[in-house]
């Protein structure tokens, strides 16, 4: 693992250089202010973005008049129950999982991957999908990569199948992607979001062309933002600008890493292997072009095909009670925040999640926790 | 999990982890087989870097501390100059800058190298030179193969002074002092277990500092009101505890925090925050507004101290709470819950 060069971190940090920072923030009240009702709610699509809003204390310096609601962003948290239950029963009947840390100990229908290694199934947590390729290589037994994120690591995946996959390596597919979900918020019955912050590392795959057909279909605007906190401030400053005007558009507003087009080699990947197929988000909804899947011309390394999984095999134990009053979905939906939740912070902790937003780190549960919560900060504290 | 103050059946590694886990573990178990502190002085209860016991117009000041860090010898220091400082600075931590003299006690697994024990000891002089003070007795247990992980130090240190600095002492309107950069030791130690490939140079900052904190006193008198070492959670514990027991709220201007470039660089990659990170030759020193320049000026005239800076102050607001004000906006400092890295001191 290499660590940065220091050079390159201190170059960072201009991106978080307070006198800009208020600078934008003035900015982003007068723009709040300009705008013809209060309060305006605007949504953004990725954990990062919340990482980055709450380490920087970004949402206690928001004007009054500003509702900034983190949607399905957190790739973890809105893959579906079967698919964890898919994982889950694969582990039990002996194959080993390779899948990325927080999906372990997501909880499934009734139990987690991390629930099926206690009892003794073979459960790897890897980095890339590389890793996954160097593990089956390193054994005999079947290995089944669980496969999950959205485009960013969907084309990592496509490029390792690409590569030639070892034959005791299979990929169970639970890979999303965002512009279609961004479809569903905007026509769920009383939806308040009046734009879009797009995330600006999916947005380098993609292009900024791809929001395009949902600005023209919506008429909401799409703004894509880096994650240094002034890339937030300077990308909220424009959609609101785009809100104030009523002009809908995409604005690029992280031209340092995204194109018009993007990158297109890695789109080409991405549908070679993948093809989008509707499917149901933890939480959310059905979600049409919503999930990859692999390719019928891949389907000897689908873990689907090559092996049978009967969800029903789980039936036998009994879901725990206190998900029942889990609002991961109301949060994932942007309808209601975390502290709104009465198991946040009480049943519901890092240690002990009940629900998926509270086990990933891009989960908002699980920022909100980590950085201590909102409680009112104002006044001369 | 700790919830409501409860302690589990099995005691997971996040009960050695320094923090809340930790506390409620001494308060639930250790403090109810104990029995009371002593009368007059600062007793187990207190929880506070060491014990104070009145003898005649004096405090004598006892703590002690086991060592069990992996790797043994990392850039910057090893396991026998962790010990060392480990324990002058918690003395330090009360007002005892003169530490009288040191225990040290081995526990060695069966096959542990001669050679490397004997660089353990060198390690162990030099910082008591550096603290002006010396080992007087010991004791040297073995135990059998895969025991116990190599060697394991105990340290305990004695001292008197004639003013005790709690850790509960802080009221609003004081100054917070940090005497120099953050996370430092918790990153070199990241670094060295993990084999992180590493552009430029990451090094524990491990060091006896009680001549700094003597210059610190001597400049601030009475005015210093309370003191802590950010080990172990980093400066984000210390705080919190200085919060808690004082009951102030701390408003830090994380700007003002000293981060050294190769040290925020690791942090950022690896997710962690570098006020959650620990620390083996810092204080945070909370002193009365108007001594603020004064302890500064004393503290960087000390080559330990030389990045030393104010971080924050108290408010009556929010008590028990540790707010950050990152330079953008403000939100809480969480307190850092289990083990970030196990076995780090």
């Amino acid at each position: 693992m290499a660590i940065p060069d220091p050079a390159r971190a201190i170059a960072e940090l201009k991106f978080r250089d307070p006198i800009r920072g208020r600078g934008l923030l003035d900015a982003l009240a007068r723009r709040t202010a300009e705008i013809d009702h209060s309060p305006v709610s605007v949504m953004h699509v990725c954990g990062s973005h919340e990482q980055a809003i709450a380490k920087f204390g970004l949402r206690s310096a928001f004007p009054r008049g500003l509702n900034v609601i983190m949607g399905p962003g957190c790739p973890v948290c809105i893959t579906d129950t079967p698919e964890v239950d898919e994982g889950v029963v694969l582990a039990r009947q002996g194959v080993h999982i390779a899948t990325y840390g927080d999906m372990v100990r997501v909880p499934g229908t009734v139990l987690s991957l991390a629930d099926a290694q206690a009892e003794g199934a073979h459960i790897h947590v890897i980095y890339s999908a590389t890793q996954a390729v160097e593990l089956a290589r390193s054994m005999t037994e079947e290995v089944v990569f669980f496969a999950t994120g959205f485009e960013t690591t969907a084309v990592a995946t496509a490029a390792v199948v690409l590569g030639g996959l070892p034959p005791n390596l299979s990929i169970l597919s639970a890979h999303k992607y965002i512009p279609p979900v961004m479809e569903i918020v905007a026509e769920m019955p009383h939806t308040r979001v009046e734009g879009f912050l797009a995330a600006g590392h999916a947005a380098t795959i993609t292009g900024a062309a791809v929001f395009e057909p949902f600005v023209s279909r919506h008429k909401l605007p799409v703004v894509i933002a880096g994650f240094e906190p002034l890339d937030i401030l300077a990308g909220l400053v424009k959609l609101l600008e785009l809100i104030r005007d009523g002009t809908p558009a995409v604005a690029n507003m992280f031209p340092r890493c995204v194109s018009h087009e993007g990158n297109l080699r890695a789109q080409e990947q991405l549908w070679k292997v993948f093809k989008p197929t509707g499917g149901r988000w933890r939480g959310i909804a059905h979600v049409p072009n919503g999930n990859l899947r692999l390719r019928d011309e891949f389907a000897a390394i689908d873990a689907r095909r090559r092996f049978p999984i009967d969800l029903t095999t789980l039936w036998d134990y009994a879901p725990p009670a206190l998900a029942q009053s889990c609002i991961c979905g109301d949060i994932m939906a942007g309808l209601k925040a975390p502290s709104d939740c009465k198991l946040f912070g009480q049943e519901c902790t890092p240690e002990a999640p009940v629900g998926a937003c509270m086990v990933s780190t891009e989960g908002a549960c699980r920022i909100w926790h980590q950085y201590g919560g909102h409680p009112n900060l104002g006044g001369d504290a | 999990m700790i919830r409501r103050g409860l302690v589990d059946d099995k005691l997971g590694i996040k009960y050695g982890a320094g923090g809340r886990a930790m506390r409620a573990l001494i308060e639930r178990v250790c403090l109810a087989g104990l029995g009371p502190a002593p009368v007059d002085g600062i007793g187990l209860s207190a929880m506070d870097d060491g014990a104070a016991i009145r003898v005649g117009n004096q405090w004598l000041v006892i703590t002690t501390d086991s060592h069990v860090v992996h790797p043994r010898v990392f850039p910057g220091g090893d396991i026998g100059r962790l010990a060392v400082s480990g324990t002058v600075n918690d003395l330090a931590m009360m007002g005892a800058t003169r530490p009288l003299a040191l225990t040290c006690a081995i526990i060695l697994e069966e096959g542990f190298a001669r050679e490397d024990l004997a660089q353990v000891y060198a390690s162990i002089r030099t910082a008591c030179d550096e603290a002006g003070t010396t080992v007087v007795t010991g004791d040297t247990k073995v135990m059998g193969r895969g025991e116990l992980d190599g060697l394991v130090i105990n340290t305990a240190g004695v001292a008197f002074c004639d003013r005790v600095v709690p850790d509960c002492g802080l009221a609003p309107g004081d100054v917070l002092i940090l005497t120099g950069t953050v996370g430092d030791h918790g990153m070199a130690i990241m670094a060295a277990r993990h084999n992180l490939a590493l552009e430029g140079d990451l090094r524990s900052d491990v060091a006896p500092i009680n001549t700094l904190i003597r210059a610190a006193l001597d400049a601030g008198g009475a005015d210093v009101v309370a003191m802590k070492d950010p080990t172990r959670g980093g400066v984000a514990s210390a705080l919190h505890e200085m919060a808690e027991k004082s009951r102030v709220g701390i408003l830090v201007d994380e700007p003002s925090v000293r981060v050294r470039a190769e040290v925020r660089a690791a942090c950022d990659l690896l997710g962690i925050d570098p006020l959650a990170v620990a620390n083996e030759g810092k204080a945070v020193i909370g002193v009365r507004a108007a001594a603020a320049d004064r302890v500064l000026d004393a503290l960087r005239g000390h080559a330990l101290g030389r990045e030393a800076a104010v971080v924050g102050r108290c408010i009556a607001d929010h008590a028990g709470a540790v707010i950050l004000d990152t330079g953008l906006g403000r939100r809480m400092l969480a307190e850092p819950e289990g083990e970030l890295l196990p076995r780090i001191c």
